[in-house]
């Protein structure tokens, strides 16, 4: 690749040259005289105004290669929760909205550009104003947003209203340079009191849990995060050091974890990871990116150094706001399985009352 | 200022004013050279450096693995062997964002512009302070110098992002670069805050007061309408960034907890109690929002003048574009939270937020459609200037419509810190008001030089430029739609994320062929500064008032007296005229109706 980009800047350097070489020879002819030799004639006018099509073209096509090798908006469907699916329908609806504006606005602008580019000898129309095309192309887009605005606001408060109704479970998702712990409240439902200031390391207090508030007892603390198909979790977010992001993108969830507050993030899983990984748009998705792994692999076994393994997908949780020099490995993954599933794993799991170390 | 007032004309200018080469050239108080010291100290000088930044971490996104022998040449230590640190990355993204959205954005464009035009296009023959205007670009100099300075420091520079929110730019703990550089870092935006307001004062100060005989407020030119504005939003706006700055310095030097609470790190618990992280980001973006439109204003009447005059017709909807200026302006103020949609912050604020957003789609689209409607039965002059402005209504829809979907709180949820936002932001507001200034040089380097620039090499530098703009950013949707969060040193340890990764080596060999183009311009700027073909006195057939001003520049602008204003700017290939522009210190005719 080095070559590469060697070569690209060298094609530059010596472009540049060709052009200082170019234009020195034309200001040797005459740098006091005055003339219009730099204002654009009617001959730049042409070769412009043609190049104007060209690049409405050129916008087109960049647009349409985008959409043909890009498009199949893996965050646009296939979403792993019940509201993922009112997010992408919203997310279609701005979509195709916005495709269209995009390519009438642009084909106007660059068209005219095009088509009245100048000559000598004409004259453009002296037309300054008109209060009807104003009044139309400020109530059109006010009507078109009014719609999209309502649109947005309901989908939003359907997904950020936590219904205690359905009696969710409560999970903790705590965040810490550069990894993520979750926490199950137990049977009890409730998680137990922590601060930072009762982290306890030698006592592998990790999160800092109030020992003797009785709902931290049957808590469980752990590094995958395993949820059962269906339920619905409300997520509590915290953070012991920096800001971080809990970003699950398949679930179409994001929550900022802030240390200092506790923020929450409620969803119901509904495809499980064994489902997804069957869908036909996930299995042509993971054949492509095993085929370039093993591609990847073929280099990298050249160079002496060990193959990539095959690629199977799983839900991830990232972190998705700058927290230092390792953030761009912050990950968890994440199992949704069936209730069955969920409870043998669950029960496999340390409480927290048995998970500390005895005091010396 | 009421020296130039009286100003005699039989006199020869000259004599009044002696002056030395530091009172003419370094410690100037002429506007005009105080926009070419903001020229070449914020654009040229910031722009070269912001620029190769994003050079360097584009080609560590598209090739994370392999050693590469220009960060070792440019990074030193930070790239032992070649292959770059991951701290230095994200000091690269931080120091990439500040340089480019304050230096060379916000004081390189409005500096540059704001001090050239407004005296010249109200017929003016200074700022109402010219030693004001003198600190004003001092003190901007020596923020540059600072934070120049501060990516030398040994731990490295400021590394948080350009939002440097707290506690990760607070706490020395949490990374290297918060450290001596995030302090140079605050110390260096304060000065910078201060230089930003003296000018912004000055900018308002003399529109209201300094305008020649008739230049009533509706025939000012919409540059002149698009600079008030944004001095006014930065003289709201930039404030409050300073107070967030001066808290944070107190949270990090003198041991309060403004922003911080409850933090344990590298084993040990901090005594912060009580600040809260979000009440940080509420400050920062409530300027960090109206700076987006300090950024774009300028470039927006920047456009309107080049469309118009090189158009050869009057820009359509003169005060529905006034209108559509003061309604962006007043809007701004208000939108910021929809960065923080999922901050924490209480839902019921995010609908608000939304609200308030999406309204701005509305005075944008009217000004889209109106710089489309001027085009329209136009006699079309493609000189470089006009490329670029019509470059930049093309830039500011397609990344503007972007913002719909962002300014959506429900889709946010999905898309926040994606690439999607990278792609949006960079083409609405980095590209837009990089156009915007590239259009403005252009335009007025006849002005500023007295020469011209070279035109063919102006169109070679746009369409190679816009096409990288686009090569670049349009991808960059699709790989946010994807998921791929932004800021991410390599992608490597997500598989997921495997498929994208060609797509990342063709942005960034779009990058490096639209960065280095850049060359061009360079040096047809600096070649024309010097050697370049003398100006005629109105290159462009431009109405406003700056083309009837001295281009030799003198002291006061005009020999003689100031001219007097008798219409709008936007009299061109008016019927009854043969020319087809008609200046605006041309005396109306019997009969003859204003626009």
């Amino acid at each position: 690749m080095n070559t590469f980009l060697t070569i690209l800047i060298l094609l530059f350097i010596v472009i540049a040259i060709w052009q200082i070489v170019k234009i020195y020879d034309l200001t040797q002819v005459s740098t006091v005289v005055i003339d219009n030799s730099e204002i654009a004639n009617d001959e730049d006018n042409r070769i412009n105004g043609n190049l104007m099509l060209g690049f409405l073209v050129f916008i087109y096509v960049i647009t349409i290669v985008c959409f043909i090798r890009y498009g199949d908006f893996p965050l646009m469907s296939n979403a792993a929760s019940e509201h993922g699916s009112k997010i992408d329908n919203l997310m279609m609806v701005s979509m195709v909205l916005i495709f269209i504006v995009q390519t009438v606005t642009q084909f106007f602008l660059y068209y005219f550009a095009y088509k009245y580019k100048g000559q000598k000898g004409n004259k453009a129309l002296f037309y300054s104003d008109n209060h009807k095309l104003e009044f139309l192309w400020t109530i059109i887009p006010a009507i078109v947003l009014t719609v999209l605005i309502t649109y947005g606001l309901v989908t939003w408060s359907e997904i950020m209203n936590v219904d205690q109704d359905e009696d969710p479970m409560v999970i903790e998702l705590y965040a810490q340079q550069f990894n993520w712990k979750a926490r199950y409240s137990g049977e009890d439902n409730a998680l137990g009191k922590s601060n930072v200031r009762l982290i306890d390391i030698d006592r592998a207090n990790i999160l800092g849990l109030d020992e003797f508030d009785p709902n931290a007892q049957d808590d469980v603390i752990t590094t995958e995060l395993h949820l059962p198909v269906g339920k619905p979790v409300l997520f509590k977010m915290r953070s012991q050091d920096v800001l971080h992001s809990a970003y699950m993108p398949h679930f179409r969830a994001q929550m900022n974890c802030v240390p200092g507050m506790i923020t929450q993030f409620g969803f119901t899983p509904s495809v499980t990871t064994i489902d997804m990984r069957k869908t036909p748009k996930m299995v042509e998705k993971i054949l492509n990116i095993n085929n370039i792994r093993v591609e990847k692999s073929k280099d990298l076994q050249e160079k002496g150094e060990e193959a990539l393994d095959p690629y199977e997908f799983d839900y991830l949780l990232l972190c998705n706001k700058i927290c230092g020099k390792s953030h761009y490995n912050m990950q968890m993954k994440i199992i949704v399985e069936t209730q069955e599933e969920f409870d043998n794993w669950i029960n496999q799991q340390t409480k927290f009352e048995n998970s500390l170390i005895a005091q010396k | 200022m009421s020296e130039y007032i009286e100003f005699d004309p039989t006199e020869d200018h000259g004599h009044h004013h002696k002056e030395t080469f530091i009172t003419k050239y370094i410690f100037s108080q002429d506007h005009k050279m105080i926009a070419k010291q903001y020229l070449i100290t914020g654009v040229l000088f910031m722009g070269v450096i912001g620029i190769l930044m994003s050079l360097l971490m584009r080609l560590q996104i598209a090739w994370p693995e392999e050693p590469n022998i220009i960060f070792e040449f440019f990074l030193g230590k930070w790239a032992p062997d070649g292959v770059m640190d991951a701290d230095i990355y994200l000091a690269l993204v931080t120091m990439h964002g500040t340089i480019m959205v304050f230096f060379v954005l916000t004081a390189g464009l409005s500096g540059t512009f704001s001090n050239l035009l407004i005296p010249l296009q109200l017929g003016a023959r200074d700022m109402a302070s010219g030693f004001l205007n003198m600190i004003s670009f001092w003190l901007f100099f020596l923020s540059t110098v600072i934070m120049v300075a501060s990516i030398f420091v040994e731990a490295g520079p400021a590394a948080a992002g350009w939002t440097i929110y707290p506690p990760l730019s607070a706490v020395e703990l949490a990374q290297g670069g918060s450290g001596l550089g995030m302090t140079l870092w605050l110390v260096s935006m304060g000065i910078f805050i201060a230089s930003s307001l003296m000018g912004s004062l000055n900018y308002i100060v003399t529109v209201i007061n300094l305008r020649t005989k008739g230049m009533k407020l509706t025939r000012m030119p919409l540059t002149i309408w698009a600079f008030f504005v944004t001095a006014i939003i930065g003289v709201i706006s930039f404030p409050v960034l300073l107070s967030a700055a001066l808290l944070l310095i107190m949270d990090r030097s003198f041991g309060t907890s403004f922003f911080l609470s409850d933090i344990f790190i590298q084993g040990e618990v901090l005594h912060y109690q009580g600040g809260s992280p979000v009440l940080f980001e509420h400050l920062f973006w409530f300027l960090g929002h109206p700076e987006v439109y300090i950024v774009l204003l300028p470039a927006l009447g920047i456009a309107s003048e080049v469309i118009s005059t090189n158009s050869r017709k009057p820009i359509f909807g003169y005060k529905a574009m006034i209108l559509s200026i003061l309604a962006i302006a007043f809007l701004s103020t208000i939108v910021w939270g929809h960065h923080m949609f999922i901050s924490g912050m209480n839902p019921f604020l995010g609908s608000v937020f939304t609200f308030t957003t999406l309204l701005i789609a509305i005075p944008s689209a009217v000004k889209a459609f109106n710089y489309i409607t001027t085009l329209w039965k136009g006699n079309i002059q493609f000189n470089p200037a006009m490329l670029f402005s019509i470059g930049f209504v093309s830039t500011f829809i397609t990344g503007g419509l972007t913002g719909i979907i962002l300014g959506d709180s429900a889709l946010d949820i999905n898309l926040h810190d994606t690439y999607f936002v990278v792609a949006h932001f960079h083409l609405v507001m980095g590209i837009s008001a990089l156009y915007g200034l590239f259009s403005g040089v252009y335009h007025w380097f006849p002005m500023l030089f007295n020469r011209m620039l070279n035109k063919n090499l102006g169109y070679v530098h746009f369409w190679v430029t816009a096409i990288c703009a686009y090569g670049v950013f349009f991808p960059m949707h699709f790989i946010g739609m994807a998921g791929l969060p932004r800021r991410y040193y390599t992608n490597s340890n997500f598989p997921l994320f495997d498929d994208l990764a060609d797509t990342n080596k063709i942005i960034t060999g779009f990058a490096i062929v639209g960065g280095l183009i850049q060359i061009v311009f360079l040096y047809n700027f600096i070649y024309s500064m010097f050697y370049g073909k003398k100006s005629p006195q109105n290159p462009w057939k431009s109405n406003t008032l700056e083309w009837t001003a001295s281009m030799k520049h003198i002291h006061g602008n005009w020999q003689g007296q100031i001219p007097e204003v008798y219409r709008w700017p936007y009299d061109y290939s008016k019927p009854g005229y043969d020319e087809d522009f008609v200046p605006q210190n041309i005396p109306m005719k019997k009969g003859e109706i204003e626009y």
